[in-house]
């Protein structure tokens, strides 16, 4: 008992939490110890993300786009051709037959963009169970289609209220619902964060997102690429593709956080940006954090829902620490350039969330080698984001014809 | 904080969040509540994110940090109450962060300078609290740790070996905030913690009324009463929600003086 928690990347990590919460933790980290081994339960998850979730997505030659931008080739993971429209289903069907295994017949869930708490809501209609979802009532806004899809699949949306009504007050939300209903419910965590073993399991749920693509570019190329981006809210979609190339030393990978309207404004959710970011404890982990010098955590701002969230996972922390991933940011302009490029360049409407990952290979790629190969994660379709869109190209936020070569330029 | 341990009847352990609403008026509810006779007051320490607080301890920070009343804020109010002449025991009542940006060991030098003689850290795990403990020692500050209805006896073992003035349980699975009605079985559960915990126990999460912190009383060895006294601050006027806060202290201590005396003794 005078062991720290386990679940530790690097310093980052551990498990800060009520005492309320610690057996079901200690629960939920031996029953997911126990099916991580288990052949029959692994099969099963992959059995349902083949026949269900329309595993495995494409890794699809971005032509157009890479003839655009010089000699780069970039390759783009489709996560957004999933089951709901991204990479959140991976998760969600593996916890929620977890929960199933462990009894437990109610999902609640904290979703920001939406995409997860549709995910959950999903899992849980696939396997008859009760779903409840909190959202910030900001966030309620801005992804209404989400709130709807997630009625319509037979959960209850749940707004937050409190604080910033963001993602972070919908997982205070959670935490609390989960506090008073252990026995009957499980937490379907969407993201690597939170109190050990979420991060660790949570990331080996989304590890098929890395394993898939490392198959597919040596198909495609015969070799491993120069370069792997993802964006990073709290980091799931990143980790999952991040962790089929994290032992070869020669892919770079960047991890794109949101610059909202620039960092030196102060608006932004960029952990990392230097000057900014700092460790401390936010949902039960130790991780990078934007807070005041009096420890209370920042509001956050970006375009992009799922971004928009003041702590990272702390595996992505780890790997900062240890500079073996590089972390940027892009703002919000530059996402929804990005994104009306790709939609005209290659047919594809990303999430916004993904738009950001675009953005940043766009500014990258003429400075790469020619010939260079990259792959870039398109962790969700853009769908739910076509109403913000329209609302930035009527406030002429964003120059609706040649947008390409405000980005060819480096933008 | 001894008194909990050899005093006649249960203690009363009123919670108050810092700032809310005002750092002058927490000051006067302090004085009013150690005037009825309250034997410990816990002073929250506001934060952006309080997980394990209910709707009206959460209402209750957003307006004290609206006030701008954060960690260093709190520890002056400390400071102030003590150069009052107020000697009544103050346990701070906080969140992990503020202490980790302060870095604990400054915070326990601060606290302690303040006058402080305690700290619970909410989302503070005893796994996790090494270096907090370490710090507190050096200070000569008490180590409160929660304990809850899910704690194996192995963890009320490492909770009470951990905590210094008294383990603080958790009536039930939920967060902050009043309930109508206590669990039938809170007396069962509170006994079954006795033969884990050698520490005076405080009881608290939902008690409202000073016939539950009598109820409670019989098995416990104090009763913990905060969102109904923050209610009180949110629906009146300083002056009155004062004086309601008062009345129920009053209430409360008296209801305690009649309960049938607690099992503390005999158990221990």
């Amino acid at each position: 008992m005078s062991g720290r928690v386990e679940g530790r990347f690097g310093e980052f990590g551990g498990s800060y939490v009520p005492e309320t919460l610690m057996a079901p933790l200690a629960e939920l980290t031996l029953m997911y110890g126990r099916i991580r081994n288990d052949a029959g339960f692994q099969e099963e998850v992959r059995g349902r993300l083949r026949e269900y979730a329309g595993r495995p997505t494409p890794l699809t030659y971005a032509r157009r786009l890479s003839a655009t931008l010089g000699g780069v080739r970039i390759y783009l993971k489709r996560e957004d051709l999933a089951h709901t429209g991204a990479h959140k289903i991976n998760n969600t069907i593996g916890q929620a037959l977890l929960a199933m295994r462990m009894g437990k017949r109610r999902l609640i869930a904290e979703t920001g963009a939406g995409q997860h708490g549709v995910a959950t809501a999903t899992a849980a209609a696939c396997l008859g169970m009760e779903c409840a979802v909190y959202m910030g009532e900001r966030d309620m806004e801005r992804q209404a289609l989400n709130v709807f899809r997630m009625k319509l699949l037979g959960a209850e949306v749940i707004p937050v209220g409190s604080g910033s009504r963001t993602l972070k007050d919908a997982i205070n939300a959670a935490m609390r619902d989960w506090v008073g209903r252990v026995d009957t419910t499980h937490y379907v965590l969407g993201s690597v964060l939170g109190p050990h073993p979420y991060p660790t399991m949570v990331r080996d749920f989304q590890r098929v997102i890395g394993e898939e693509a490392r198959g597919q570019i040596l198909a495609a190329e015969g070799r491993m690429p120069e370069a792997v981006i993802a964006c990073v809210g709290g980091g799931s979609n990143a980790i999952g593709i991040f962790s089929g190339f994290l032992d070869d030393a020669r892919v770079a990978m960047t991890g794109v956080e949101a610059g909202g309207e620039g960092i030196d404004s102060g608006r932004h959710a960029a952990r990392f940006a230097p000057g900014w970011g700092s460790p401390g404890v936010l949902h039960g982990t130790y991780t990078y954090l934007l807070q005041d010098d009096d420890g209370q955590i920042r509001e956050t701002h970006s375009v992009s829902a799922g971004l928009d969230y003041p702590a990272v996972g702390p595996e992505h922390a780890d790997l900062f620490a240890r500079g073996r991933v590089r972390y940027v940011s892009v703002t919000d302009d530059e996402a929804i350039e990005a994104f009306q490029m790709l939609s005209r360049t290659e047919g594809i409407i990303p999430a916004l969330e993904s738009a950001h990952a675009i953005a940043y290979a766009c500014k990258r790629a003429p400075a790469m080698p020619s010939g260079s190969v990259v792959i870039v994660n398109v962790s969700g379709r853009g769908d739910k984001d076509v109403e913000t869109m329209r609302g930035a190209v009527q406030s002429s936020k964003c120059k609706v014809p040649g947008a390409e070569a405000e980005i060819v330029g480096g933008a | 904080m001894k008194a909990l341990r050899d005093s006649d009847r249960a203690g009363f352990i009123p919670y108050l969040t810092a700032g809310d609403p005002s750092i002058e008026w927490t000051e006067e509810y302090i004085r009013i509540l150690a005037e009825a006779g309250a034997d410990v007051v816990e002073i929250g320490v506001p934060f952006s994110d309080p997980v394990a607080d209910g709707p009206v301890n959460q209402r209750s920070s957003e307006r004290a940090l609206r006030n701008g009343v954060t960690l260093r804020a709190v520890l002056d109010l400390v400071a102030r109450v003590r150069s009052g002449g107020c000697v009544i025991p103050i346990v701070l009542f906080t969140y992990y962060n503020p202490l980790l940006r302060t870095g604990v060991a400054t915070f326990a030098r601060r606290a302690s300078h303040a006058g402080a003689d305690g700290a619970l850290v909410l989302d503070l795990p005893v796994e996790e609290a090494d270096a907090y403990r370490a710090a507190m020692r050096e200070s000569r500050l008490d180590t409160v740790f929660l304990a809850a209805p899910t704690s194996t006896p192995e963890r009320l073992q490492a909770i009470d070996q951990r905590s210094t003035a008294f383990v603080y349980y958790v009536s039930r699975l939920g967060v902050t905030g009043m309930r109508d009605q206590l669990p039938v079985s809170l007396g069962v559960e509170i006994r079954r913690l006795r033969s884990h915990v050698s520490n005076p126990i405080a009881v608290g999460f939902g008690i409202s009324t000073a016939d539950q912190a009598a109820a409670v009383a019989v098995d416990a060895d104090a009763v913990v009463m905060g969102s109904v006294l923050v209610r009180f601050i949110e629906e009146y006027d300083p002056a009155e929600a004062g004086r309601r806060i008062g009345e129920l202290a009053q209430e409360t201590v008296r209801k305690l003086k009649q309960a049938r005396r607690p099992r503390a003794q005999e158990a221990v």
